[in-house]
């Protein structure tokens, strides 16, 4: 009995060594996230602040993390510097292994001359080197600007179980929306018959969520196919899916059914932020058996004053609140004055609001400065608004105007 | 600062402590929401440059190894020097005179003379304040001193054995001479370093105090400990122990940003990320991930790592110890200068 005992554990031993090695996720982070504007003016999308102390980035690498993935080839391309640097050796969430870790990946000069990244496709491409020398068997592509907990161990699990070459997760978006995402029909038994990339009338509403499991053999196969097509914009979900299932290759959609967003425009970032307000949140920032990692800057609790007033709001530490925060989500190191008011905004690390300020709706960038008695209304015309202050502004009061807001702040459309 | 080496003494428990000591050294005492005292020092020192520090630890070290384990933290993880836990050394005879921090230096001798430093910094861990050390040399070679002790009032030349007593358990010297009177030490039967060693040697060596005037917490009893904790909610001192030379660094928990849900009500508080707050919490500290249900009324108190405040508690002038649960409904209250603690992990 005991030897029967020892036979397994070496076997689950063996397995979970195999994980590591089995499965090499490819993360997208190069895109520049232009409906993002101010925003990501100086720092790629992955990079931007989230949800008081993360950045976008750290929701997917914590995902692989948590779910055993430990070898992770980041390809970075637009604005890396605060991307790179924040990745480092990858330490934080835990990625820093002794025959797996995290590589930065950015666009390098080759023998023939080398070039940009074109496109998703064409990153991975120019990247076959570094996932053969990893020898896996499977590749995971992952986009570094979703908000999401998901374990793709499981989703690995399904790919094997159904035999597949690709596998697509899939989430079900509101049918009105179907027009902004790539949309799958599957038959009965999950595979995929039918992709349509943005379309105008939707056969059916399970969006692709940008995550998908390949065999790298077929992967590879069909990147080199695909960056010999002179037609080819070397894109995933315009050219490379669709040709593998032209070419009868089993593609199958794995159904998502936990929170998932894309934070793609200002509008949905400030809407994903205010997500984890809600008294039951749809993500859970403080689930310990999932736990979301990040760099942590060194900063003391924070410290609410006599006058200060908090209501349904994260704040993170560092902060000194001496005034009323409401429906906000606060960054480390933020100090607001005595008689300033902030309601239903995003306030980014180390920004100073002085005393009588009022904010509303905005999202203020980092290191910047709101003066005394400075007001930020919700725009009356159009109650969707969101105010937009590009990092380290100062905003003086008699400098905000309507008429001349374009310089000193922007306001951005939705 | 390359040239020293810092060398921490948590030998000592602080028996004033009671309970809060009963599971862990002096060394690895929670405060001010996410830190241990440990901290301070341990930051001041990688502040100021000192690149090897030993840490010299007898009993109830797990909670102190658990949080300082390599020293990442604290950028001592490195290839050369970096952080050193020295236990003591096993005694064969069980129950042998206990023999003080001499004894242990002497044990670990080699790593003293091995080390590449020429120069000693020796603290306890209990003394909290926010200084560069470098100043400590720079007044040490500027007076041509033996020893420097940092010093909350004197300044300048210590003549008597009272002038040392008050200093801040912080002495600085060369590495020679803390061999020497190690060595002198144990040939004499002492056992404690600066009340034996350099106070019985106060004429033989020039000995000055650098006086340091910004914020010291001497935790050393319970009611020092609940009065330096609530003193952090005067913002200047908050100010002036976490931020004024350089920051002080703590062992990465990875908790989100605190949440303040509707009806919360806080005021002149410290709270800590991954904390939960439904209730009301009044001139109180809370540590990491306390969570505090509604209707539940906290003030005057300090709460430390997820310790849970259930429906309708209420908490008056009390430290509860991590992982404390406090039913719904119960009512727990100190007195004001003598707060009631609740052990670790209890439930009431």
């Amino acid at each position: 009995m005991n030897i029967r005992i020892k036979v397994d554990f070496i076997k689950e031993l063996k397995e979970e060594i195999l994980l590591k090695q089995e499965c090499v996720a490819m993360l997208l982070a190069g895109g520049q996230g232009s409906r993002l504007g101010l925003l990501t003016k100086n720092i790629a999308k992955p990079a931007i602040p989230f949800g008081g102390k993360y950045r976008i980035i750290d929701f997917t690498l914590s995902n692989c993390s948590n779910s055993g993935i430990y070898t992770v080839g980041v390809l970075t391309q637009y604005e890396p510097l605060i991307l790179n640097s924040y990745i480092g050796v990858g330490s934080p969430w835990d990625l820093d292994k002794k025959d797996a870790g995290i590589t930065v990946l950015p666009p390098y000069v080759k023998n023939d001359g080398g070039e940009w990244y074109k496109g998703t496709a064409n990153a991975v491409y120019q990247n076959m080197d570094f996932i053969d020398h990893h020898e896996p068997k499977y590749v995971i592509v992952l986009s570094g600007d979703h908000i999401y907990k998901m374990d793709y161990s499981l989703m690995l699990d399904y790919h094997k179980e159904k035999n597949a070459d690709v596998t697509i997760s899939v989430i079900q978006v509101p049918w009105k929306e179907t027009s902004r995402f790539g949309i799958m029909n599957t038959n009965e038994e999950g595979r995929i018959v039918e992709f349509q990339e943005k379309p105008e009338k939707a056969i059916s509403n399970l969006a692709s969520m940008g995550v998908y499991i390949f065999n790298w053999e077929k992967l590879k196969k069909h990147l080199i196919e695909d960056e010999k097509d002179k037609n080819s914009s070397n894109d995933f979900g315009k050219n490379v899916i669709p040709k593998m299932l032209r070419e009868e290759e089993r593609l199958f959609a794995y159904a998502f059914d936990g929170y998932w967003k894309d934070v793609g425009t200002i509008e949905s970032f400030w809407e994903a932020n205010m997500d984890l307000l809600l008294e039951e949140p749809p993500l859970d920032v403080f689930d310990r058996d999932w736990v979301f990692y990040s760099v942590n800057p060194s900063q003391p609790p924070q410290y609410i004053g006599g006058s200060g007033s908090i209501d349904n709001s994260l704040i993170s530490d560092g902060c000194q609140i001496f005034g009323e925060v409401n429906n906000t989500v606060v960054f480390p190191g933020v100090h607001v004055e005595k008689g300033a008011i902030i309601k239903d905004s995003i306030i980014m690390s180390n920004v100073h609001v002085g005393a009588g300020a009022f904010i509303e709706k905005a999202i203020v960038g980092e290191d910047s400065t709101i003066e005394a008695d400075v007001m930020i209304e919700r725009s009356e015309e159009n109650e969707k608004k969101i105010t937009v202050i590009e990092e380290k502004m100062h905003i003086k009061k008699d400098s905000y105007s309507r008429e001349r807001s374009s310089r000193v702040l922007s306001k951005e459309g939705v | 600062m390359k040239d020293v080496m810092g060398v921490i003494n948590d030998i000592e428990i602080k028996q004033g402590l009671e309970k809060i000591v009963e599971h862990r050294s002096t060394a690895a005492v929670p405060f001010g929401g996410r830190y241990r005292v440990i901290d301070f020092v341990l930051s001041n020192m990688v502040n100021s440059g000192i690149k090897n520090i030993g840490i010299f630890t007898e009993n109830n070290s797990r909670s102190l190894i658990d949080h300082v384990n390599a020293g990442k933290e604290w950028g001592l993880f490195s290839r050369r020097d970096g952080l050193f836990i020295l236990p003591p050394k096993l005694r064969y005879h069980y129950g042998a005179k206990k023999t003080g921090d001499i004894d242990c230096f002497y044990s670990h001798i080699d790593y003293f003379k091995r080390s590449r430093q020429n120069y000693v910094l020796l603290s306890s861990s209990n003394m909290l304040y926010n200084i560069n050390y470098k100043k400590i040399k720079d007044y040490y070679e500027d007076k041509k001193a033996d020893i420097v002790f940092l010093h909350s009032k004197d300044k300048g030349k210590l003549k008597s054995q009272q002038n040392i007593n008050n200093s801040l358990e912080m002495v600085f010297m060369k590495k020679s001479l803390f061999l020497e009177i190690i060595e002198e030490c144990i040939l004499k039967g002492y056992s404690d370093f600066i009340k034996e060693g350099i106070i019985k040697n106060v004429d033989k060596y020039n000995m000055y105090g650098y006086r340091y005037d910004g914020y010291v917490a001497n935790i050393d009893c319970v009611s020092s400990y609940f009065s330096h904790s609530m003193d952090l909610l005067k913002p200047e001192v908050w100010r002036d122990l976490f931020f004024k030379e350089g920051n002080i660094n703590t062992k990465i928990n990875d908790e989100a940003p605190a949440k303040y849900m509707k009806n919360s009500e806080v005021k002149n508080s410290l709270v800590t990320e991954g904390c939960i707050i439904e209730g009301k919490v009044i001139n109180s500290i809370l540590f990491r991930g306390v969570k505090v249900h509604k209707n539940a009324v906290i003030r005057n108190s300090i709460i430390m790592q997820k310790s849970v405040v259930e429906e309708n508690a209420i908490i008056e002038n009390a430290i509860l110890d991590k992982d404390v649960k406090i039913t719904a409904g119960k009512v727990v209250k100190g007195e004001g200068d003598s707060p009631i603690i609740i052990g670790k992990t209890q439930i009431v």
